[in-house]
């Protein structure tokens, strides 16, 4: 056979190859961790384990309850702060900030985007906590450090900005002008035509964006664990510290072999991320492809 | 001003109608990003009739099609000068309010952009945002516009199905009802049949044929047989400049000018 028709099903073979092994790397991952959670699961039912709220290694008590509920806590904060935020903002940017300005804020988003998370937290630390502790906390009459789920989400929020606002502004820029145009012929002011005709149709484009912000929030680790307090309890209000998961693997890993099953229970809430971000994004992209079918 | 000889040159029922214009183009000018898109632009539009606007492709005619609603407005860098004049007020005054002008004209526009609702919803969206809350009024007013538009037997099942499960000739139709429902006085068409199969093409000239005895109708086209067919009028652009207006046999039959008789004649395009 001809060496350059050789060369071609070489090349199929390998990408095909490659592909496959970054696949397998993830049900490695998966399998990993589901093996050496294994022990833990021995000891303690799935059900307790996910739903007991004690958390003390040293007396063989491994309740991941306030772990998830952290989680949830800060990641739900950080989302209420940034997606009305993002999307006012991306919704300024297109529809009424000039040229000039768009093109000076687009690249300061992946500047920000670029910052390494520490730095975040360092941020967190020395203006986030103090603040929330100092005026937030003093004006609604409650007595807090500062290191709280707030904090964690207000972090977090600001971390998340730059991946939703860039996606939000490209789904907005590809709402077609003889749409708005429709809207405006009809004598709707520009506000109508944002609220009730580009918002709906940019929908599944900003949900998408959410998505991606929420999968980042999910696993951000180590500007969370500097400013949320890291106290293994169920968070009841926004000036109660919290223990997300991802905090919880990074604080304890250097120690994990001293206790028994301490290992066994930091995979499993290893394998416990992983199984909420899988299946966070399997959900979202079922939700977004009804959506998407819904608009055609 | 070949627009005012071609005027001399019409029947005197036309100047009957003429006396009293819908819509007068004083001065107008048009530029954007420093590049004159539309010169000294002086014209009268006459009240229900078809008036069609043709010339080569960028010779302005959808810019001029554009001020007749504000939506230029939008465009970047555009610098306007000079009055349009709709019933005598001046849309481009300053406390005239572009809401309210461009409630006034129906938009048809190349290939139809339906709502990101329902067939029902994109009827009913105009006069929801000009405050009709009553729901009974409402039904009333897409069923009205969708008959109108001969829309209504082939979607009355399915009014709460998406738009966009149109067809794209039914959507350019449920999009002239949308435009219908907020009771204008004008209709805007921009080369509204160009995304269109023969017969849809057909089913929306017919309409627009019928609807001009209660509208102003102004189309921009490219098509000189689409345009004998519908206009009573026609207004040949070029360059920015409006070379000829007429009524329709004069201007494509008995051309005054020698770039409009090129142009009719196919020799530029």
């Amino acid at each position: 056979m001809n060496w350059r028709l050789i060369k071609d099903k070489l090349a199929e073979r390998s990408f095909a190859l490659l592909l496959l092994s970054s696949v397998v790397v993830i049900f490695l991952i998966l399998i990993g961790l589901t093996m050496k959670s294994v022990p833990l699961l021995r000891a303690e039912s799935l059900l307790t384990v996910l739903t007991d709220s004690v958390w003390s290694p040293l007396k063989g008590n491994f309740g991941f309850l306030p772990f998830i509920m952290g989680t949830i806590w800060v990641t739900m904060i950080s989302l209420i702060i940034a997606v009305p935020l993002c999307v006012l903002a991306s919704v300024y940017l297109v529809e009424y900030a000039s040229e000039a300005l768009r093109k000076m804020v687009l690249p300061l988003m992946n500047v920000l985007a670029a910052i390494p998370p520490v730095l975040y937290g360092v941020w967190g630390v020395l203006f986030v906590v103090p603040i929330l502790s100092d005026y937030i906390a003093p004006l609604l009459g409650v007595n807090t450090t500062g290191y709280t789920v707030f904090a964690g989400g207000i972090v977090l929020a600001v971390m998340i900005f730059p991946i939703m606002i860039s996606i939000m502004v490209e789904v907005l820029q590809t709402i077609p002008q003889e749409l708005k145009a429709a809207s405006l012929s009809l004598g709707a002011t520009k506000w109508e035509t944002i609220t009730k005709v580009i918002l709906v149709k940019a929908k599944p484009g900003i949900l998408a964006a959410i998505v991606l912000g929420v999968s980042r929030a999910f696993g951000e680790t180590v500007a969370v664990l500097m400013v949320c307090g890291n106290i293994p309890q169920l968070p009841s209000s926004l000036f109660d510290a919290g223990y997300p998961l991802p905090a919880l693997i990074a604080n304890n890993f250097g120690e994990m072999m001293s206790i028994p099953l301490y290992d066994s229970a930091l995979m499993f809430a290893a394998l416990l991320l992983f199984v909420l971000i899988f299946g966070f994004n399997l959900l979202s992209r079922i939700i977004l492809n009804r959506l998407e079918e819904k608009a055609q | 001003m070949h627009a005012s000889t071609s005027i001399q040159t019409a029947e005197t029922q036309d100047l009957v109608a003429l006396a009293t214009p819908h819509i007068q183009i004083k001065d107008l000018n048009v530029t954007i990003e420093g590049k004159r898109i539309l010169k000294n632009i002086n014209l009268s539009i006459p009240n229900n009739s078809v008036t069609s606007i043709i010339g080569p492709s960028g010779c302005g005619k959808t810019t001029l099609l554009k001020t007749l609603n504000r939506l230029v407005d939008d465009t970047k860098g555009v610098e306007i000068s000079g009055s349009v004049l709709v019933n005598g007020e001046d849309i481009y005054a300053k406390d005239a309010e572009v809401t309210h002008i461009r409630k006034k004209m129906g938009l048809l526009s190349q290939k139809p952009f339906p709502l990101p609702m329902s067939i029902f919803e994109n009827v009913a969206y105009g006069p929801r945002i000009h405050g009709e809350r009553n729901k009974k009024l409402l039904k009333q007013i897409v069923e009205t516009q969708l008959r109108n538009v001969g829309l209504w037997e082939e979607v009355k099942e399915r009014l709460d199905a998406s738009a966009t499960r149109l067809s794209i000739g039914q959507q350019q139709r449920l999009c002239l009802a949308r435009g219908l429902a907020v009771q204008p006085e004008i209709i805007l068409g921009d080369e509204s049949t160009s995304a269109l199969d023969p017969i849809s093409t057909q089913t929306i000239e017919n309409l627009l044929i019928e609807l001009k005895k209660d509208y102003t109708i102004v189309l921009v086209t490219h098509i000189l047989r689409q345009a004998r067919r519908v206009s009573d009028y026609i207004l040949f652009v070029y360059n920015g400049e409006v070379v000829e207006f007429g009524k329709t046999e004069d201007v494509l039959l008995n051309p005054q000018n020698e770039i409009t008789q090129q142009y009719v004649k196919g020799f530029i395009s």
